[in-house]
């Protein structure tokens, strides 16, 4: 069931030369050239962050809670081999190899909107699968309503896991229908290279619609399950952090404002630029929360 | 050991605090806009100049109990220390006014319905009254409600950890150990029965 979703956010294809192309040199480019008629779709078209961008601001408590900690830190993390265990109610529950995963999944690139419960966001030019292949690959059966992911934790890779910011390991988790969208991917990769360890390497969850937390790194373990799985950040702080965290610019974070975002990679002078409902994916997903009250299930 | 630090702080021009502190101001703006503070440049100011803010508070705080404790003597620099302070802080509330929130509903939303920023503005404002009178004139004329005045500070440093304790996500230690720190520097102001038998 792959290819069920068509990229939306960039005109042109994401080439690996954009990886060497620093995005202020691009910008430069651009205002020298304001003449070109490419200009105003530049601007409605947000192009992806710049890899630099992606790959030096993160948030992995497991390797430290600067954004520049898990860049720093990530190296240490041994990710081949790499095993994920798939259990629970499945039909062929198992540890399955993350080569043989890939060998029997197609990989696209999905180009999504990225918003952090922290009011700040990214344009990510994601590879990977969707986790719906994978699931479908290992037989859900019928009683299964949620997915519970874990990530991975070893204390000699992961200087964060020495404090207990959150109870370790991270677990995350969706309902059935949430992992069965097509817009839910496994990521493997950013801009054709293989998914830096400070992004989650080899593979993570991305769910474009809901906050960044949701979108688990190095999964080393997923489970289906009748019951609402437990999730870190609710774990933390009920009150902030819902099982359902979709990103809702109506229902503001108890501490900040979930109104507006700052879109990294814009400099010291950028401005602040409104969050959209569902982070803009309202039409592909509003359907799956319908009579749900958003407040309540935030 | 005491005698000779105290010789050094008295040769240290109190404008060379002014100073540093401008230069330090002006070299982390640099950095924000020539890629040094990474991504987000507009967060890691604030972060910045709010942690280094809270520092200085701290330092000033600590005059007292080192004089009281250990004679070691920084009187002669409270003021700098103090005015330093206050002066990071308004340049981290400019920075989170005019570069990160910018406009004027959400400011004044922000400063109604977030506690964190509530305290971080009340912290602010009861700067104001200190920052106003430190000066020898205001010293000589206020006198006894002058030190009255000044005991402020105890509440903006209160104020202020607070202020990052809840900006934290999850259980972190390092703004918790700010507002131990404060918590206890204040707690060396208490006439308490244990302290004063240790002085004598």
């Amino acid at each position: 069931m792959a290819n069920r979703w068509t990229n939306d956010l960039s005109g042109r294809d994401v080439t690996p030369e954009h990886i060497y192309m620093n995005r202020r040199t691009l910008l430069a480019g651009l205002a020298a050239s304001a003449a070109l008629p490419g200009m105003a779709r530049g601007q409605s078209l947000p192009e992806p962050n710049s890899w630099d961008d992606i790959t030096s601001y993160n948030n992995y408590y497991e390797f430290g809670t600067g954004k520049g900690d898990p860049a720093r830190n990530a190296h240490r993390l041994t990710v081949s081999p790499w095993t994920v265990r798939i259990d629970g109610l499945v039909d062929k529950p198992g540890d399955y190899a993350f080569d043989d995963i890939m060998k029997n999944m197609t990989i696209e690139e999905r180009i999504y909107r990225f918003r952090c419960v922290e009011a700040w966001s990214m344009v990510v030019p994601w590879n990977g699968f969707e986790l719906a292949d994978l699931l479908d690959m290992v037989g859900v059966q019928g009683a299964a309503k949620y997915v519970a992911f874990e990530t991975v934790a070893r204390p000699e890779e992961m200087p964060g896991l020495r404090s207990r910011v959150l109870d370790w390991p991270y677990v995350e988790g969706l309902r059935l229908d949430e992992a069965m969208h097509p817009l839910t991917i496994m990521a493997t990769g950013i801009y054709g290279r293989d998914i830096p360890k400070q992004n989650g390497a080899p593979l993570r969850l991305v769910v474009p619609w809901k906050y960044g937390y949701k979108s688990i790194k190095s999964i080393v373990r997923i489970t289906l399950t009748d019951k609402e799985p437990p999730t870190s950040w609710n774990k933390s702080q009920p009150s902030e952090y819902g099982f359902y965290s979709n990103v809702n610019p109506t229902v503001d974070h108890p501490r900040w404002s979930q109104a507006s975002e700052r879109r990294i990679g814009g400099g010291l002078f950028s401005s602040r630029i409104d969050t959209l409902m569902f982070n803009g994916y309202e039409q592909e997903v509003a359907s799956l929360y319908k009579d749900m009250d958003l407040v309540k299930y935030h | 050991m005491v005698d000779r630090i105290n010789t050094s702080v008295r040769r240290v021009p109190s404008w060379l605090i002014y100073l540093a502190t401008v230069a330090y101001t002006v070299w982390l703006f640099y950095l924000g806009m020539t890629g040094g503070l990474g991504a987000e440049p507009i967060n890691a100011l604030e972060r910045e100049l709010g942690i280094t803010a809270l520092q200085l508070v701290t330092v000033g705080l600590a005059v007292t109990p080192l004089r009281k404790h250990f004679r070691i003597n920084l009187i002669k620099h409270r003021r700098a220390i103090g005015v330093s302070a206050f002066f990071v802080v308004l340049v981290h509330l400019l920075v989170w006014l005019f570069l990160d929130v910018q406009t004027l509903d959400r400011i004044w939303a922000d400063i109604l319905k977030r506690p964190y920023i509530t305290i971080g503005m009340t912290g602010f404002v009861l700067m104001l009254p200190l920052a106003v009178t430190s000066n020898n004139l205001s010293v000589r004329k206020l006198g006894l409600v002058w030190r009255k005045l000044h005991k402020l500070t105890y509440a903006v440093a209160i104020l202020g950890a607070v202020h990052y304790v809840m900006v934290a996500k999850g259980f972190q230690i390092v703004p918790l150990v700010y507002l131990a720190v404060i918590a206890g520097l204040l707690l060396l102001r208490l006439r308490l029965p244990v302290l004063r038998t240790r002085q004598a």
